[in-house]
């Protein structure tokens, strides 16, 4: 019997629209100090499944399972009080994936470190405060004394993740459940986190149930691996099995769809279509409707679990089918653009310096956003300006794209000073992508209003000329016409982002500055936007400068790369250069701290 | 070619935004309650000399104090009875509708202007404007605002349009308080950011862009605001300095009863059964909107 | 933290004096105080006599710093109407109002308060609906008319209270009751708004993820976030509630200053009038003073940057 044993979960919600069928029939083994990663997209169901472990779901949620054993324990059976003094806490401990917010702004560290385990009676006051500090020092927080007196507001995102490490530490649980620990933080803290979770579990003998949507970060932190897609279990078994030898074709596509860190740029393989609604329960393979590989069954019953516990899948591809699946390797990216050598965009010595008072009486505080940054950005080429927050790359992009002005220093777009360019002038010359789609279109607009409006501004051409131009764009960006006049509540992320795409491009601008135009998205969509990025540049020879914090994408689509640290560019080079041979010990760091596959899979 | 695909549109786009509205106005109790008090009032007022079965002002001497009809000595030519001078409760009571709903729509609008106005200029500008606007409203907040209306009134001289401008130019304050907070959070999304980069000028911005995005709310709080014109209309006309007689105004109306009301609970009970129905219905009528046009800020 | 407290004082101080400011000018601008003094139809003689003696006919903007500087020696000029010196007035009347101003912010307390989080614990149930329907027709009855009709019902159907007056206490139950339901709609909201917020929070999951549930996880963890915002609306209306007793004590015949308030306006007593707008308006700023205060000693977010 397993340490943990999950058969047949299944969570429907009652919504007010119908009942939601959010976790379908899944079934989960751990063994007492194992890991295992449950990786999938957003509403895969992979938090919900962990919340129904932890009895944190909404009222609304129904759980069914045949079998919910914890050591022997029957789980469903427990009352609300034994549990949340026995199992909560004690026994199985959660982390959450939002830092700056789980913690309770009005009371101290200490106090919140220690509260639980004195209110069940597990430590004296004393005993909690002591375990208290030894776990603060033992996550890495400096000077924990002071730590236990201080607030959650005066800890960064990285140290409140780690006082939450240490919080569900307390009473040295056996089985550490992770949801998304480390998306919020920065790559550095990223590598950090991940790290000191390792360690702990071997010291502690912890069993970890690590949710991501990350796979490269699962592939080199846990023993076993299971892929959710619709709130169902795909594909299950042995980490190094699944991600070297990936037998679904759902696996198989997302490890296609993300850019990678090792080898050359491989073209990457987007999903088509999106995510299904769950509104129905299940009677056909989730999947089907985006395989590439679905047969007419597939359609019509739901496919059975197929394997060993070893690997196993949930598909009814024979292992004949699978063979020929894996032949095909997706091909290197094509030749990039020729990178002239005329200058389309210089910036000298920009500095951009931020003046702030906290109080009306207080001393004025400087803050360089930007220091003393210099750039050539040449015609046709993919610069990547790289950096964690607070380096100041998205100062320098409002610069850049002429929205705010630098304290010292200047910016010339063709030629002319940004700063003094009419706005016309400059909206025909570049143009932004923002990260996030839900933002970055006017709500109250439809996609024609949109897209249409920066000629509509220029006032050069009649309202019947630009609707036309604006169905071109939208053509461009492969989004049928009949959607210019719905509104952008109608359409998903990854088709947001497109109009986005689509009205920056209206003007025919020669530089588009992309502020992480990808984050926000699921990875099968980031490939879509990331190849239609890079489909349109080589067309319309357009210069890109695109932000980012992930080197992977770096790697896949940039030719050169400045490296961003406080303000300054500390590295500045052929991509080819800066990942073969970094220079600048923050470049060596962020390499090392990006999360990469141990193993290559696609050329298996 | 390369192998992105042109998403999958087989099936339908979700819901336009305007239909999702219509489907939960017509679920909505409270927003269609409140729509139908409001609008049979705004018809009322408007219709007044054609559905009061009499003169208002028209008095008579020897039906004075006359019962509603169902009491006992009420009779069917007065249904709800007469006030101390004669004259026909329920013909008053209608044209006080007129007085309600012309007073309460002019100084929701007045302060719509003022409010909206200012909160969008601290909201959108912020610095030294902001800071201004602030210190403007926590002025505004601190003058009793009842007092100083009763006073300017009464020095000024009482008549529907000094009442209707003196209200309007003391309740502002909640229309700024949310523009302002609108306008600000809007302001830092990342559409604004790209129509300035489209070469938007700031008064394009806030046109286009902004306040397309505030009219919902700005809506909702006409809505209360017209409820709180009306009430404090109705004050100001109880206390003697609003509305003078012989203008038939509820507020009046329950002054000019209070002296009988021990004897004659009605001439008291009626005009206010009409202001407390016709508030109750702007506050529906706003929940409703509020509910309707974003429902994930109602919990 | 002193800083900002200081701050918010200086700023409290700079509201006052402006409204003073503005109230002087709109009072003495719109009207002819001689004629205030002298009555309608005077003659011109009386009234330039009048001008005369009371130096009204020199510039509005003299007469308001010679007011200003009978202010900070605690002078606030003398009344038209009761020809007496305005702050003895209104320090006479002042303790009534107070008294009634308090156990309104009493009654606000104790119905919207409790009403409030038991309708943010059961969303859409019946009690949310009960509150929200509370909330909804506090809001709308005219609180002059709620007066009428609670002395209708609750002093001469059923004897209970006194119909007016302000000698015993039992005096101020009904006029305590209606001045603090005007409150009560914007209190009620704000506490289940509040709750319902916090409850959906990230730290309350943590909370609960440590075994925290039921009565426990609302008063250690819920309430006091809760409240936060609570505390300084409350203290807010409480400095509302001294311009809102006007009607109230009008039509419950209590001797405070609301009272004083309507005499004065209808006696043309600007003086009065003037200093009772001025003291009002300190008090709101006081009171608000109050909640900036309060806010900071219980939320560490802005007692320690």
């Amino acid at each position: 019997m397993a340490f943990l044993d999950i058969q047949n979960l299944s969570i429907d919600i009652d919504l007010p629209a119908g009942k939601l069928f959010a976790v379908r029939d899944i079934s989960l083994k751990l063994e007492r100090g194992q890991s295992l990663g449950v990786v999938g997209e957003s509403g895969s169901g992979k938090s919900l499944t962990a919340l129904a472990l932890m009895r944190l779901l909404p009222k609304a949620a129904n759980v069914q399972a045949d079998v919910m054993g914890f050591d022997g324990i029957d789980l469903p059976s427990v009352t609300d009080g034994t549990f949340g003094k026995d199992i909560l806490g004690a026994r199985i401990s959660m982390i959450f994936q939002e830092p700056m917010t789980s913690l309770n702004p009005v009371y101290s560290i200490g106090r919140q470190l220690t509260e639980a385990s004195v209110r069940t009676g597990h430590f004296t006051h004393s005993q909690a405060k002591s375990r208290a500090l030894d776990l603060l020092a033992r996550v890495g927080i400096p000077e924990p004394k002071l730590r236990m007196q201080q607030y959650p507001h005066q800890l960064s995102g990285g140290q409140r993740q780690r006082v939450m490490i240490a919080m569900a530490l307390m009473l040295e649980p056996e089985v550490l459940i992770a949801d998304e620990p480390t998306t919020a933080l920065d790559v550095t803290v990223q590598a950090q986190i991940m790290d000191l979770l390792s360690d702990l579990r071997r010291e502690m003998g912890m069993a970890m149930i690590l949710i991501t949507h990350d796979l490269a970060v699962v592939s080199s932190n846990v023993d076993k691996i299971a892929v959710m897609y619709g709130g169902e279990i795909v594909e299950q078994g042995d980490a190094a099995a699944v991600l070297s030898q990936p037998s679904h074709p759902y696996t198989r596509a997302l490890l296609n769809a993300i850019p990678r860190l090792d080898g050359d740029a491989r073209e990457l393989q987007a999903i088509p279509g999106t995510v299904p609604s769950l509104m129905a329960p299940p009677t056909a393979c989730v999947f089907a409707p985006r395989c590439a590989e679905a047969k007419p069954v597939c359609t019509q019953h739901r496919p059975p679990n197929v394997g060993t516990i070893a690997h196993m899948r949930r598909c009814i591809l024979t292992d004949d089918d699978i063979a020929k699946m894996v032949a095909a390797v997706p091909a290197v990216v094509a030749e990039r653009a020729q990178v002239k050598d005329d200058v389309v965009l210089s910036a000298s010595h920009v500095t951009r310096v931020f003046q702030t008072r906290t109080s009306l009486f207080a001393a004025k505080h400087e803050i360089r956003a930007v220091d003393n940054v210099s750039l050539d950005i040449h015609r046709g080429e993919t610069l990547a300006l790289v950096g964690e927050s607070g380096s100041g790359k998205s100062t320098l992009s409002k610069i850049l794209l002429g929205l705010d002005a630098p304290t010292t220093g200047s910016v010339l777009l063709a030629g002319e000073p940004v700063t003094q360019m009419q706005p016309a002038k400059r909206a025909g010359l570049v143009q932004p992508i923002f990260q996030d789609p839900y933002s970055s279109l006017n709500p109250r607009r439809t996609l024609a209003e949109i897209i249409a409006r920066p000629l509509v501004l220029r006032g050069e051409k009649s309202s019947a000329d630009n609707l036309k131009s604006a169905r071109e764009m939208l053509d461009m960006v492969r989004l049928p016409a009949r959607l210019l006049y719905s509104y952008p509540s109608q359409l998903s992320g990854g088709q947001r982002q497109r109009v986005a795409i689509a009205r920056a491009l209206i003007t025919s601008p020669k530089m588009l500055i992309c502020d992480e135009p990808t984050s926000a998205l699921d990875v099968s969509v980031q490939a879509q936007i990331l190849t239609l990025l890079g489909d349109l540049q080589r067309n319309l020879h357009l210069t890109c400068v695109i932000i980012t914090h992930d080197m992977a994408v770096v790697h896949q689509i940039a030719d050169r790369v400045a490296v961003m640290l406080s303000g300054q560019i500390v590295e500045l080079g052929t991509a080819h250069d800066v990942f073969g041979s970094p220079s600048n010990s923050y470049t060596k760091s962020l390499l090392a701290a990006a999360p990469q596959f141990k193993q290559d899979t696609v050329l298996a | 070619m390369s192998s992105v695909e042109t998403p999958d549109m087989a099936e339908d786009l979700p819901r336009a935004p305007r239909q999702i509205m219509l489907d939960r106005a017509k679920k909505h109790g409270g927003f269609l309650i409140g729509a139908t008090i409001l609008l049979s009032l705004i018809l009322i007022a408007i219709f007044a000399p054609l559905i009061a079965p009499m003169d208002p002002n028209a008095q008579s001497l020897s039906s004075r104090m006359l019962p509603p009809v169902w009491t006992e000595g009420g009779t069917w030519d007065h249904l709800l009875g007469t006030d101390g001078n004669g004259r026909d409760y329920l013909s008053r009571l209608i044209f006080g509708a007129r007085i309600s709903i012309l007073i309460g729509l002019g100084a929701a609008t007045i302060g719509l202007f003022i409010g909206v106005t200012l909160g969008v200029c601290a909201g959108y500008f912020g610095g030294w404007v902001d800071h201004a606007v602030s210190f403007l409203l926590t002025a505004q907040l601190a003058l009793p605002g009842l007092l100083l209306a009763m006073a300017l009134v009464f020095i000024i001289g009482p008549s529907v349009l000094v009442v209707i401008c003196i209200i309007g130019v003391l309740h502002w304050t909640y229309y700024l308080v949310v523009t302002r907070a609108a306008t600000q959070r809007i302001r830092s999304l990342d559409f604004v950011a790209a129509a300035q980069s489209a070469g938007s000028t700031p008064r394009q911005v806030i046109w286009h862009e902004i306040i397309p995005n505030l009219i919902p709310q700005i809506i909702v709080i006409f809505t209360f605001e017209l409820g709180i014109a009306i009430l404090a209309e109705a004050s100001l006309s109880f206390l003697g300095v609003g509305i003078q007689p012989p203008t038939a105004s509820w507020g009046l109306m329950i002054a000019e009863g209070k002296q009988a009301m021990f004897y004659r609970p009605w001439l008291v009970i009626l005009p206010g059964l009409c202001l407390f129905l016709t508030v109750i219905g702007a506050n529906l009528l706003g929940d409703g909107l509020r509910d309707i046009t974003s429902p994930e800020g109602r919990n | 933290m002193l800083r900002y407290i200081f701050q918010r004082a200086l700023l409290a101080v700079a509201v006052a004096f402006s409204v003073s400011l503005a109230t002087f000018f709109l009072l003495n601008i719109a009207t002819d105080p001689a004629y205030a003094i002298a009555g309608e139809d005077a003659e011109m003689e009386v009234v330039e006599q009048i001008r005369e003696t009371y130096g009204l006919n020199r510039p509005v903007v003299v007469r308001y710093f010679d007011w200003l500087g009978g202010v900070v020696q605690g002078d606030f000029g003398e009344s038209y109407y009761w020809k007496k010196p305005v702050a003895e007035l209104v320090v006479e009347r002042a303790p009534t109002t107070i008294k009634l101003a308090l156990s309104a912010l009493f009654v606000t307390i104790i119905v919207a308060i409790p009403l409030g989080a038991w309708a943010a614990l059961n969303p859409n149930s019946w009690t949310d609906r009960f509150a929200l329907g509370v909330a909804v027709s506090a809001q709308a009855v005219p609180n002059f008319w709620l007066g009428l009709i609670m002395i209708i019902v609750f002093a001469v159907t059923f004897p209970i209270f006194p119909v007016s007056g302000d000698s015993t206490w039992q005096h101020f139950v009904l006029p305590a009751f209606v001045l603090g339901a005007s409150s009560v709609p914007a209190v009620m909201r704000l506490t289940r708004t509040g709750l319902i917020e916090v409850m959906e929070s990230d730290y309350i999951r943590t909370a609960r993820s440590k075994g925290y549930r039921g009565t426990a996880l609302l008063t250690r963890h819920a309430m006091r976030n809760a409240l936060l915002p609570v505390v300084s609306v409350l203290a807010v209306q409480l400095g509302q509630k001294f311009g809102g007793s006007v009607i109230t004590e009008s039509i419950f015949a209590i001797n405070g200053l609301g009272r004083l308030a309507l005499e004065s306006i209808l006696g043309s007593d600007i003086p009065t009038v003037q200093m009772l707008i001025f003291v009002f308006a300190i008090i709101f700023v006081a009171m608000n003073l109050l909640a900036d205060i309060l806010n900071a000693a219980l939320d560490p977010r802005i007692r320690i940057t």
